[in-house]
């Protein structure tokens, strides 16, 4: 049953994402109105085991999220169905993880 | 209560237009009066379907000033906008002609979320105990009065960006059905509206609970599938 997994994986990374999104806003409000630069900033988070693993999950979470919703949309507006709406799928989702891990590993690494 | 209506009337297929009808405004004057009125004084062409004129058997609902309603139990004082009245088919299902549709999409839909008992007793059997105030029970309550008008069917947006989504009015009988301890398919019904087309498609936008005319809550039965889909997918049952 895809579409049931599709659906189970869709609601399991909103909940995985919903408090990783407060924490990231509280974040940047923090570190803006701290005045942090960008160089201190990498030094709280380069090296740190903490912060790669909380942006990993976040871009794993919302590669996932994302790219289930964009299918949804697709298949919905356009009448997309089979394995060109997989392959989109696939891509958005590799997509979004190439991205957001290629961000997460310049500021921790 | 005098005056005239214009009422706007859908005449053809699926490529028809509207033509305008006047018609005696009168009191307590129901939709479905008015489309008889005009078939038996204006245009004895006109097709529409009805039955039991009293809100049970769910054939003549209709689109009235771009709402999907029942025509019989709708007074046009309370859908009337001036003197106006648009009627038009149900959307989301193919037109035949004038205000009727084919409705065997919405029933094949019905079929495909199986939405037919399958008794686990024979005659002989005693009759199943079942407490009236048990949680099954009580689900079942909430979503047994449908009358299959096909008002919410035609409602539902989902329906019109999937033509394959079973639809609020299928997945609320299989949620009926999933919570009738008599049943003896409710593992193959769970895995029917868990495919491609099944509950997991519904967006909650609720139009379907809006319109019903029975005041059922559709939305709230695909949720309760959606979680049982769910339950069932981490017990690795589908």
């Amino acid at each position: 049953m895809r579409a049931a997994h599709l659906f189970l994986a869709q609601r399991i990374s909103a909940i995985i994402l919903a408090p990783l999104v407060l924490v990231h806003l509280g974040l940047i409000v923090y570190a803006m109105r701290g005045g942090l630069s960008a160089a201190e900033i990498l030094a709280r988070t380069q090296g740190s085991a903490l912060w790669a693993a909380f942006y990993g999950l976040f871009v794993v979470a919302a590669a996932v999220h994302a790219a289930i919703g964009v299918r949804t949309m697709i298949a919905e507006s356009f009448g997309w169905r089979g394995r060109m709406l997989d392959g989109l799928t696939l891509a958005v989702g590799l997509g979004l993880f190439g991205l957001g891990a290629r961000a997460v590993a310049a500021v921790v690494l | 209560m005098d005056g005239t209506l214009r009422v706007r009337i859908w005449k053809g297929g699926a490529d028809g237009a509207l033509r305008t009808f006047e018609v005696p405004h009168r009191a307590n004057q129901t939709v479905l009066d008015v489309v008889t009125w005009v078939q038996r004084n204006r245009d004895p062409a006109l097709a529409y379907r009805f039955a039991c004129r009293v809100g049970m058997c769910g054939s003549c609902a209709m689109t009235v000033n771009g709402v999907p309603r029942w025509t019989c139990r709708t007074h046009v004082s309370r859908v009337v906008r001036g003197d106006a009245l648009t009627i038009e088919p149900l959307r989301n299902l193919p037109v035949i002609k004038d205000l009727a549709c084919d409705m065997t999409p919405f029933f094949e839909k019905w079929q495909a979320a199986h939405g037919r008992f399958v008794p686990t007793a024979g005659r002989t059997d005693p009759p199943v105990r079942m407490a009236p105030d048990s949680p099954h029970r009580r689900a079942v309550d909430a979503g047994i009065e449908c009358i299959n008008c096909a008002v919410c069917h035609a409602a539902c947006d989902v329906v019109a960006w999937n033509p394959d989504y079973l639809g609020p009015a299928a997945l609320n009988r299989a949620w009926t059905l999933h919570n009738d301890i008599r049943d003896g398919a409710r593992a193959a019904r769970l895995r029917a509206v868990a495919g491609d087309g099944g509950c997991t498609n519904c967006h909650s936008h609720q139009a379907c609970m809006q319109v019903c005319p029975k005041a059922l809550n559709p939305t709230a039965a695909i949720a309760g599938l959606k979680r049982a889909v769910a339950g069932a997918v981490l017990r690795g049952r589908l």
